[in-house]
């Protein structure tokens, strides 16, 4: 996916000036947080749970190697393939030559956010094979060619008003007439017009949520069942996913499980929980003939070892920007690329570099919401100011930025002279803001006198006022 | 209280927004100090906790800041500021600065293991359960970010608040949610810090308080810099004015006399 990551700002600025979205983005702010929050209190011991599914994967990714392997020699025990990939190009060209050989002219395709960062769906159009995305969510940007807003509710910048009028120019074979203002309406359309599609398709390709290395078992979990149609229907399944999935057991992977559907939707379990393992064996009633697993890097092991190891824990649950107030007022498209919120504001330059995806850390107010909810207790805000760092080290923040925090650190280093200068400012500003006692306008603080008014000081610091009172001999 | 009979010394943290635009919170923060048995010195070589530096990723600088701190507040029992927000950087991002360098990391500890915020030292340390001013009208209470959520400050407030005579609560819905300040972001990120605090405003005005209290002026000179705009009737405080008994002096961004 090309990135429009630098354009943060003015994505952002298009956002908030955009009512349709900032409409939808309520929906966001009113479900989720809240029925998080009814789940979570349920269940006392959530907290363990984390600190449990936090220590599984550190364990992990401390001998991720070791469990790649062995969860590679169970799929192909099991009779499946895995096709290590380095970057997305060899991860998109892994997928379109297992497609022509099954022959393929579509396939159906569940959610995956690791196919979208390799473009995936553009990959196959373009060499005439047909992607048909089967969750709704996903369905509903393809048709509007946009990609998703949200790592599990790709559609939630759109209000229901949009998906229908989107639902009438694409269906119009269907009766103008027909009810769809009730979400149930849109779902089951989407169902019909889906069920079709399943059947015709040569390849179903879906994402993973984990992979378990004791068994090599491929996991998804979804609500509305269509992944499990998607892989179960096609002759040929391939698995779409990245190596920072791989637990190490069962009874592992039912730990995590178990804060991440809590985290996500505020349900206790999804609907459907599927593991695949290999392909249809002779018993088996149905499966695919071939099971294979595109294994996508894309730049995560180079973040092993590093200030961003933690955030390969991350089991893309969305909690934590279903919980940002930034990306409640801008959306996940203003942060322009595959992932939004906090957890794209740590991962995107990790993948596609701080050059430029370096605004994303910079956009946060380091409120801490984001890390007071991440099931895997990532400490996003830290890794946040890491980047930053980063930035700084490398000189790649605005000049007026360094230069003015280099003129406040001389200062703030010498707080004779500090006091001196704040002494006059106080007094200036105070003089500005007269009887009013603010200011409506300030030069060089535009960026807060075009929005609000600024408090003028009180007059004297509190410094000055507290030595005239020790002078004075009135202190205890 | 304890029974020994030194009185603890509490170094005033005042913070650089305290010591620039509201003095007064200074001087409610040193009467209900005093009034609760310590005795309150201020360190004149202090100025700033260092967020600036350190969140805008300049590592070099901050510890310098931080290091000046550590110096300044050496042989304190306690130091106390009225931020939540400084006090977090204090508590919980100093010792972290200074990683691979035992000595410092240990001051930087030490530092931080005595480093509280105001209103939940008053009750969690001190004990203090009540006060004695008395204020006509009613607040609501933002729950700002650091102090909530680094310092867990949020029944503490509300509790003394409990014991002004004639004030009355009325919570605001998204207490908890980020007034849009963020340091730098307000002035990097206006547009969207705009919306935060566009919001925040609203959910104000809706409480029908008359009064916004909060415990970190940053996040005050946002939210009453936004009513002022918008027009508001609410005013703005710091809750250690309302609890000092020390409102007679205009509130945030009103004017004088
Ligand atoms: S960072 Fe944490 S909260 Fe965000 S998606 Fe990943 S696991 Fe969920």
């Amino acid at each position: 996916m090309q990135s429009t990551s630098h354009a943060f700002k003015d994505n952002a600025t298009r956002a908030l000036g955009d009512a349709q979205l900032q409409k939808a983005m309520e929906n966001v702010r009113g479900g989720f947080i809240e029925k998080r929050l009814n789940v979570v209190e349920k269940l006392p011991e959530f907290e363990t749970l984390r600190d449990q599914a936090r220590d599984i994967k550190n364990h992990t990714l401390a001998h991720l190697d070791l469990y790649l392997e062995r969860w590679e020699a169970k799929v192909t025990e099991r009779g499946g393939k895995v096709h290590w990939c380095t970057d997305a190009a060899a991860a998109r060209d892994a997928v379109l030559e297992i497609c022509r050989a099954a022959g393929a002219k579509t396939v159906t395709k569940g959610k995956s956010m690791v196919a979208e960062e390799i473009a995936l769906n553009q990959h196959l159009e373009a060499n005439g094979v047909t992607p048909v995305e089967t969750d709704l969510g996903e369905y509903i940007i393809q048709l509007r060619d946009e990609p998703p807003s949200h790592i599990i509710a790709p559609a939630v910048h759109l209000t229901k008003e949009q998906v229908e009028a989107d639902f009438r120019e694409a269906h119009n074979h269907l009766p103008k007439d027909r009810s769809l203002s009730e979400p149930v309406e849109l779902v089951s359309e989407a169902r019909q017009v889906l069920r079709q599609r399943y059947l015709e398709a040569d390849v179903g390709i879906t994402g993973a949520n984990f992979l378990v290395a004791e068994t090599g078992s491929s996991i998804i979990v979804t609500n509305e069942g269509n992944g499990d149609l998607t892989q179960m229907l096609p002759r040929v399944h391939i698995v779409v996913t990245s190596l920072e999935k791989v637990v190490p057991t069962l009874e592992d992977v039912s730990t995590i499980l178990r804060v991440l559907a809590r985290s996500a939707t505020g349900q206790e379990f999804s609907a459907y929980t599927t593991f695949s393992t290999g392909p249809k064996r002779p018993e088996d009633l149905d499966g695919p003939d071939e099971y294979h697993v595109v294994l996508l890097d894309n730049g995560r092991s180079a973040m092993l070892g590093g200030d961003f190891q933690d955030m390969l824990r991350c089991i893309r649950c969305g909690a934590c920007m279903n919980h940002c107030p930034v990306y409640h007022a801008v959306g996940g498209h203003a942060y322009g690329w595959v992932y939004p919120g906090p957890m794209g504001a740590v991962l995107t330059p990790s993948l596609i570099g701080v050059a430029e995806a370096g605004q994303l850390p910079n956009a946060s107010t380091f409120c801490g919401r984001c890390e007071s909810v991440c099931p895997m207790r990532i400490p996003l805000p830290k890794m946040m100011r890491h980047w930053r760092e980063r930035e700084f080290e490398r000189h790649l923040s605005p000049a007026s930025v360094r230069m003015g925090l280099g003129a406040w650190a001389f200062f703030a280093q010498r707080p004779r002279l500090y006091g001196l200068f704040s002494g006059l400012a106080a007094r200036a500003l105070a003089r500005l803001g007269g009887r009013k006692g603010r200011l409506s306008k300030l030069p060089l603080a535009s960026g807060w006198t075009k929005y609000r008014e600024m408090p003028a000081p009180e007059g004297k610091t509190f410094q000055q006022l507290w030595a005239e009172r020790q002078r004075k001999g009135t202190g205890s | 209280m304890s029974d020994t009979p030194r009185k603890p010394r509490v170094g005033l943290f005042v913070t650089c927004l305290v010591d620039l635009f509201r003095p007064s919170v200074g001087f409610a923060a040193v009467k209900l100090l005093e009034d609760a048995g310590c005795a309150v010195e201020v360190p004149a070589a202090q100025t700033c906790c260092g967020q600036p530096a350190y969140n805008s990723g300049d590592r070099a600088d901050t510890k310098t800041i931080a290091a000046q701190v550590i110096r300044a507040f050496a042989g304190f029992d306690y130091v106390v500021a009225p931020s939540g927000s400084c006090a977090a950087m204090i508590h919980a991002h100093y010792p972290r600065l200074f990683e691979g360098e035992p000595d410092m990391a240990k001051q930087a500890e030490d530092l931080a293991g005595r480093t509280h915020e105001l209103v939940s030292f008053l009750t969690d340390v001190l004990g203090v359960t009540g006060v004695a001013a008395k204020l006509e009208g009613s607040y609501t209470y933002h729950d700002s970010c650091s102090g909530l959520r680094e310092m867990k400050v949020k029944a503490q407030p509300r509790a003394l608040l409990n014991s002004v005579a004639r004030l009355e609560r009325r919570e605001m819905p998204e207490s908890e949610v980020c007034c849009g300040f963020g340091g730098t972001f307000c002035v990097k990120y206006p547009d969207i810090s705009n919306a935060m605090v566009e919001r925040k405003a609203a959910n104000i005005e809706g409480s029908g308080a008359d009064l916004l209290l909060a415990g970190d002026l940053g996040c005050l000179l946002n939210m009453a810099g936004k009513l002022k705009r918008r027009g508001a009737a609410t005013k703005a405080r710091h809750v250690a004015e309302v609890l000092a008994g020390m409102t007679d002096t205009p509130a945030i961004g009103e004017p004088k006399g």
